[in-house]
């Protein structure tokens, strides 16, 4: 099948590439450009675990053909972390407050936690449990996850920090 | 370490160890999107695998056409049964004693069964090639209902099996019938109900559901030809299991297979099997001289690849007047699909469901269990569960209360009435399990006072009657679920599959630093091993928890293990563990002796180091014996510092725990709110305080899909119905309930740090505690048992049949 040049900026990366116009975003990602953190759990977009942040919105990345987002800028989880290699205030959340077990929803958990962040910098319970309603856990019951947002919403703030949960 | 200088509660907290709710490791790499899960392996030259699948459920192959395929760019070769036949693959041994078609031969008994694999140069031109293999089929007859399949003018499922009136498990009775089991004392329980004051007797249905983890089921075998070795990187819950399997059936030597299970993305019992998936992308390596991968799409996953439940038990309970048991009798139509593959101990074909009698002092029982054949997919894989552990809690949980109602009875007083006593443990059965330990009513009384039991059940006869009047259109229900569990399978004296002992091991080498590796015979899917498990060394041996490395899923490396699942881990790898560790601690004492130039005996262990008796300020710590062992060890004795353990457990443990649900219905809608979820779990001794409640949570949100939708159904002519993530109910965050979780720690006598396990329980005790609190908001307008699941649309209908829409 005949290739088309497709141009995109990836976590600060510029990349230019030739893809199938079939080629799947999350496929690009990750058998092109070796970005692996952003995971295919359903092929139908219910479950989130490809979620990737595009030009300021969260996106299913299973659902979008890697075309479709030429000149556009992404960041995956690859992009979260601190320039200095620390964890960012989420992924710290995610670890602090338990949020995670076998880890195959938390990229996608992680990116739409971050834009929903952006959108609303000090969400509600409510609005948190809403806020994810499109990414599934199979894991952890949500419980944690809400809590290591919220965590990350305060550090993020700069509200003081509590303890984590005893 | 200077103990001067650190007090002895700042030493312990250095060490990170038993019950300290010690931060994961493994969620460094996770949060970072660094996992290493299967489909992240790319190896040069791999290769990709797909599946061609059956349209029907039942139908003869006429033909396969596999020319046109071929000539799809990128798509190398197209494997059929024809070709397996070639190297005796057509058909795999199941871990049940059964056989399962690799690939279909001659027909097919399943919709979406595997019919011919296609193997191209990626996953695009993989599913290309599907698309132009043509297969044309003769439609058979279909099975969809087991309690059909026996019928005298049923259609032969399983002609491979034609004439053959035994199976793995004894006597057929009917060309569908796989076996019958049966236990307990059946004239004693005949006896029980002839001259019982009371008796119920319901049939219970446990739907046919499934794991899902969000991570389906995958793997990427790699033959090497020149060193006649085979490589397979898998999503396996028990690696060593899987390269015994790959050993007898590719005839490869054992120590010429490495099979290695990276990160897995959630198992839950539906990575315990070996499935075609696996056997086609070895014979494709094989055949290839490629890396071939196989990942399975979802709808792959929840219409192939192990169902979990699917029982159907008729349950009688005898009991006297004032609510004393006196007999339990159950009958189990186990609908096991087309081919059986349950993944259950050798010995055990219904698992461990004769704990059915469940946390009460029945006098006697009797159990029998039919399986089945039908046009389903096979399985029947333990789903967050110990081996239908949790279809047996269903039946006794929803049959308790099926009594209290009849006797008019409270449901939690019945319970109490029935327990078995602290003082009955260990406790042996009606059904031959010797219960290690337990203190019911104490876990009970502290549930039922957490809740406000009492003004709850006020609060509800309130609304009861404010309903009647006409002043609400919302019912209530209390959910009670207490359930005992049996994990850790098990005793080699009972336990086996194909015939390996089900123990597990560990292997603890200390390096000369002071710091530490631990190898596993399990496997994590997310358990957190490789921060608990150097909890328990910690504590065992006084290094801290970050200076060792937990290692497990490589079955080259690590000693030989059963494997992650029935809540084995901590019951039997976490016993080798400490089993190793206190080996460890044994030579380090008499190096301790050695430097301390005193007699064994007159050491005393003290937190991280060893002290002499009386003499406090004579103390050796284990980094400085650890480096002693390397440079300097006694004379006479072997230098380094390791150990292996493998563990055979003298028991199963017993964990359990009181759940109650609190739950409003509207009946002109059929939309429920969980208003309240307790749970009390007591595993024994607790390890990870903050993993054991995520454990928790995440089992009672699969219970809360299980009871409330989760469904895996099939039309009458077997097409799978909601086997997408469309249909098939995975709870997001906003419909998932809050947990609240609680603690009784009555540590098990038999195991070296008194633990149980706790990852099933949730899902165990949940789903009966939903189950129970909708039947019991529905119970006062005439119901008795409404089936599972309930969601919003069968309560409405509940409601309607009542008479409630009039």
């Amino acid at each position: 099948m005949a290739k088309e040049k497709v141009r995109m900026s990836v976590n600060g990366r510029e990349i230019e590439a030739l893809v199938e116009p079939r080629t799947l975003l999350i496929h690009f990602l990750r058998e092109e450009l070796n970005l692996t953190g952003a995971h295919i759990g359903c092929d139908t977009s219910h479950c989130g675990a490809c979620t990737v942040d595009l030009d300021g919105k969260s996106v299913k990345s299973c659902t979008m053909f890697a075309l479709q987002v030429d000149g556009a800028g992404i960041t995956t989880i690859e992009g979260m972390a601190h320039a200095d290699g620390s964890l960012s205030a989420l992924q710290e959340g995610f670890r602090m407050e338990h949020g995670l077990q076998c880890g195959f929803c938390t990229p996608g958990m992680i990116m739409r936690a971050h834009r929903l962040l952006k959108e609303n910098p000090d969400p509600s319970e409510e609005e948190i449990r809403f806020g994810i309603s499109g990414n599934l856990c199979r894991c952890t019951g949500y419980q944690n996850i809400v809590k290591a947002i919220q965590y990350a919403a305060a550090k993020l703030r700069g509200a003081p920090q509590k303890e984590a949960a005893e | 370490m200077n103990t001067a200088v650190l007090s002895r509660e700042q030493r312990e907290a250095k060490l990170e160890g038993m019950g300290c709710r010690r931060k994961r490791v493994e969620d460094i790499r996770f949060t970072q999107g660094k996992g290493n899960y299967i489909d992240d392996l790319k190896l040069p030259g791999m290769l990709f695998g797909d599946f061609v699948r059956s349209q029907y459920a039942h139908a003869r192959i006429k033909r396969i056409d596999t020319s046109k395929a071929m000539q799809v760019p990128g798509v190398l070769a197209v494997l059929t049964a024809e070709e397996l036949k070639g190297v005796n693959l057509a058909w795999m041994p199941t871990l049940a004693g059964d056989v399962q078609m690799v690939l279909a031969d001659g027909k097919v008994l399943f919709q979406n069964q595997e019919i011919a694999f296609v193997v191209a140069q990626d996953r695009y031109a993989a599913a290309d090639g599907v698309e132009a293999v043509e297969v044309e089929y003769e439609e058979l007859p279909v099975i969809v209902d087991p309690f059909k399949s026996m019928a005298a003018d049923a259609p032969q499922l399983r002609e491979d099996l034609a004439g053959k009136t035994s199976g793995a498990h004894g006597a057929r009775k009917h060309y569908n019938h796989i076996f019958e089991w049966t236990v307990g004392d059946k004239a004693g329980t005949d006896a029980a109900f002839a001259s019982a004051e009371v008796t119920i007797k319901e049939l219970i249905s446990y739907h046919r559901t499934h794991p899902s983890p969000l991570e389906t089921c995958q793997c990427v075998a790699s033959f090497d030809k020149i060193k006649g070795e085979l490589t397979v990187y898998g999503t396996f819950q028990a690696p060593h299991v899987i390269r015994t399997v790959a050993a007898l059936l590719s005839k490869i030597p054992e120590h010429k297979i490495h099979v290695i299970a990276p990160d897995i993305g959630g198992g839950f019992g539906n990575k315990v099997g070996a499935y075609p998936g696996y056997i086609c992308a070895i014979v494709a390596s094989i055949v290839t001289g490629k890396p071939v991968k196989w990942v399975e799409d979802r709808i792959e996953n929840l219409t192939t690849t192990s169902f979990a439940r699917d029982y159907h038990m008729t349950t009688e309970i005898a009991a006297t007047r004032d609510g004393k048991v006196t007999g339990l009798r159950v009958h189990v139509l186990a609908d096991h699909g087309g081919f059986d593959a349950c993944a259950d101990p050798s010995k055990f074909p219904a698992g461990f469901f004769a704990i059915v009698t469940g946390s009460y002092d029945f006098p006697v029982a009797h159990v029998a269990v039919d399986g089945v054949y039908t046009n389903k997919a096979p399985g029947g894989v333990a789903y967050r569960c110990s081996l239908r552990v949790t279809e047996a809690a269903y039946a006794i949980e929803r049959g308790m209360d099926i009594l209290a109602q009849k006797l008019g009875m409270d449901p939690a007083e019945l319970r109490l009435k029935n327990f078995i006593k602290r003082e009955q443990f260990p406790y042996h059965s009606a059904l031959g399990w010797e219960y290690d330990s337990g203190d019911y009513h104490t876990a009970m009384h502290k549930a039922l006072e957490a809740v406000g039991y009492k003004a709850l059940r006020a609060e509800q006869a309130a609304k009861r009657d404010a309903f009647k009047r006409g002043e609400t259109r919302e019912i209530m229900g209390i959910g009670l679920c207490f359930f005992t569990e049996i994990v850790g399978a098990g005793p080699s004296k009972n336990c086996d599959v194909l015939g390996l002992a089900m123990f597990d091991s560990c292997e603890i080498r200390l390096h000369p630093t002071g710091s530490a590796i631990a190898r596993m015979g399990s496997k994590s899917q997310g358990q957190g091993h490789e921060t608990t498990y150097a909890q328990i060394v910690a504590s065992e041996i006084g290094i801290p928890a970050d200076d060792i490395m937990v290692e497990e899923g490589n079955t080259d490396t690590a000693p030989y293990g059963i494997g992650t699942f029935g809540s084995r881990s901590t019951p039997v790898a976490g016993a080798a563990i400490a089993m190793a560790a206190r080996k460890i601690r044994n030579k380090a004492q008499m190096i301790a002796a050695y430097l301390l130039e005193v007699h064994e005996s007159d050491l005393e262990w003290d937190i991280d180091g060893f002290r002499v008796k009386g003499l406090p300020e004579k103390f050796k710590g284990m980094k400085e014996i650890v480096w002693a062992a390397y440079h300097s060890p006694p004379p006479g004795m072997e230098p380094g510092l390791e150990a292996v353990s493998y563990y055979d457990p003298p028991n199963m443990t017993y964990p359990f725990g009181a759940y109650i649900c609190v739950m409003d219905i509207d009946v002109d809608t059929g939309v429920y709110q969980v208003r309240r979820f307790y749970a009390l779990d007591d595993c024994g001794t607790r390890i990870n305080p903050m993993i054991i409640e995520g454990q928790v949570h995440g089992g009672l949100t699969e219970a809360f899909a299980i009871a409330m939708g989760q469904e895996i159904r099939y039309d009458e002519i077997g097409n799978v119905v909601g086997g997408s993530f469309l249909d098939f109910f995975l709870p997001t965050a906003v419909e998932t309930p809050k947990w609240e979780t609680d603690h009784t720690v009555t540590p098990s006598p038999h195991h070296p740090i008194g633990a149980k396990g706790v990852g099933e329980s949730p899902n165990v005790g949940g789903v009966p505690a939903f189950s129970n609190a909708v039947n019991d908001a529905f119970s006062f307008l005439g119901t008795r048992h409404i089936q599972m699941p309930h969601d919003h649309w069968r309560n409405w209908t509940v409601a309607h049949k009542l008479g409630l829409h009039d």
